[in-house]
């Protein structure tokens, strides 16, 4: 991204369709998400991506009994109501759920359309939806962004964790691209790359689930912002089987609290790993 | 006239129609194959008229393919005579498909099924199931002889059974019949193999 400073800059002097001047040139390719820049590179779309860099974070593990789901809350401000359903985490259909990192207007029409793909599919075949469908369909979605209609793509990751009958339990990650990929552990927003490489070194194949909740609070506590870490600024949600049906649990603020004491994760998370 | 039925049996469904293709007071021909296979482990069994049978039996055989090719999975039994309930009711409205058809199939999980689906887009899971004028002595005959945990060759004997009765009490019964299987190892036409 050798113009990246050029692209910081005010964007005014490109408004006008006759201004040919150089710089006008050179952003030709990013105002449009449909076209390519000669590099080959679709700028609009790979800003998105770096919106979703400093956006709260998420992180997915998927264990041999379940899928855990990690958010962090960004406090914005101690007036702010806290909402009493989750911030990051959304039910999609009884088998499906996902968190989110990004623009939060911008996943809730995502989220909405997952849910009716969700119902259109149980409607027409009385049977729960496939995971990877559900998330290829959203995937299709977001495709159509970086390519039709002149409109900006969405500024959403996602990380759908789900079970169905022919694969079990089930992680994804999506981004705005379009893109998506199956993850045994996976990270979304700031710092996900120092997660996904902590979660690379501590991930065990056999792992439970109460352990992947455990290495999810200590992966996060370790590459969230603040000092400490509170039960304000954590959501947890669980994908499992109970007597063999599918359950999404969501956890409370108070069983929270008191796993992050049991992990020993909330000492300020000074030291390095 | 026409017959279709189907039953499920111990491990395995079976489908039976005639194979007549009439028109009016003619016979056209004896041969004509009224099941279809809609993937590996399906069977659809159709009567009605005999080009919306044709056309929709292959419409939904061909959705079955695109659904396989598109997400790598198999639809369910279950999914499948949903989809084709689906497909009925949405066309009931408009302009109706005069079919009535028996989805036989076998799943993994599930073992074999059979699905009875009418051309008003009813849809019932049922052991047994039979349309057509030889309905009539299919569903007697069933009735009466009928077991869940029937082998396959009893559940032949049975079929036998019921073709000897069509064929001597119903006025205008079919020379030929059709029999086909499906089990764990896919669906087949009876006796050949």
């Amino acid at each position: 991204m050798q113009d990246y400073t050029e692209i910081q800059s005010p964007v005014k002097s490109c408004d006008t369709e006759d201004d040919l001047s150089p710089i006008r040139m050179s952003r030709r390719y990013d105002s449009r998400t449909t076209i390519f820049s000669p590099e080959g590179r679709l700028y609009q779309v790979e800003y998105a991506m770096e919106a979703i860099g400093n956006a709260g974070s998420a992180i997915g593990i998927l264990s041999k009994d379940g899928v855990v789901l990690v958010g962090e809350k960004k406090v914005t401000s101690k007036l702010l109501q806290t909402s009493a359903s989750t911030e990051k985490m959304y039910k999609i259909d009884d088998h499906v759920a996902c968190a989110v990192a990004g623009i939060m207007s911008d996943a809730n029409i995502l989220i909405n359309t997952a849910r009716v793909q969700a119902q259109r599919y149980t409607y027409a075949y009385q049977e729960p939806m496939p995971v990877e469908q559900l998330v290829q369909s959203l995937c299709d979605t977001k495709q159509g962004y970086t390519q039709f209609g002149g409109l900006r793509p969405f500024g959403v990751s996602f990380l759908f964790a789900g079970w169905d009958k022919n694969y079990g339990f089930q992680l994804y990650m999506s981004d705005p691209s379009g893109n998506y990929s199956g993850w045994k552990a996976a990270a979304i927003g700031s710092n996900n790359q120092a997660a996904q490489s902590m979660l690379k070194q501590d991930y065990k194949d056999e792992i439970t689930r109460e352990e992947a909740v455990q290495l999810a609070l200590k992966v996060l506590s370790k590459t969230m912002d603040s000092t400490s870490l509170t039960s304000e600024k954590l959501e947890l949600a669980e994908v499992f089987l109970s007597n063999g049906i599918v359950k999404y649990q969501v956890c409370s603020s108070g069983a929270l609290s008191k796993l992050l004491v049991k992990f020993g994760v909330t000492q300020p998370a000074a030291d390095a790993s | 006239m026409e017959s279709v039925f189907g039953l499920v049996g111990k491990d395995f469904a079976i489908v039976v129609a005639d194979s007549s293709a009439v028109h009016s007071i003619l016979v056209h021909k004896t041969n004509e194959d009224k099941i279809m296979l809609l993937d590996s482990h399906k069977l659809m069994g159709a009567s009605g008229e005999t080009g919306d049978r044709a056309q929709f039996t292959e419409y939904i055989q061909k959705n079955v393919a695109l659904y396989q090719f598109r997400n790598g999975i198999p639809l369910t039994t279950a999914a499948a005579a949903n989809f084709t309930r689906g497909e009925l009711a949405t066309a009931l409205r408009k302009n109706p498909y005069m079919v009535n058809i028996i989805l036989a199939g076998y799943d993994k999980d599930i073992g074999p099924s059979v699905y009875f689906i009418d051309y008003i887009a009813s849809l019932h899971k049922v052991d047994k199931a039979a349309f057509g004028y030889g309905s009539y002595f299919a569903l007697s005959m069933m009735d009466r002889h009928y077991r869940k945990d029937m082998t396959v060759e009893e559940a032949v004997d049975l079929v036998d059974k019921i073709i000897m009765e069509i064929r001597s009490r119903l006025v205008v019964a079919p020379p030929n019949f059709v029999i086909k299987i499906v089990d764990k190892d896919g669906a087949r036409e009876y006796g050949l193999a």
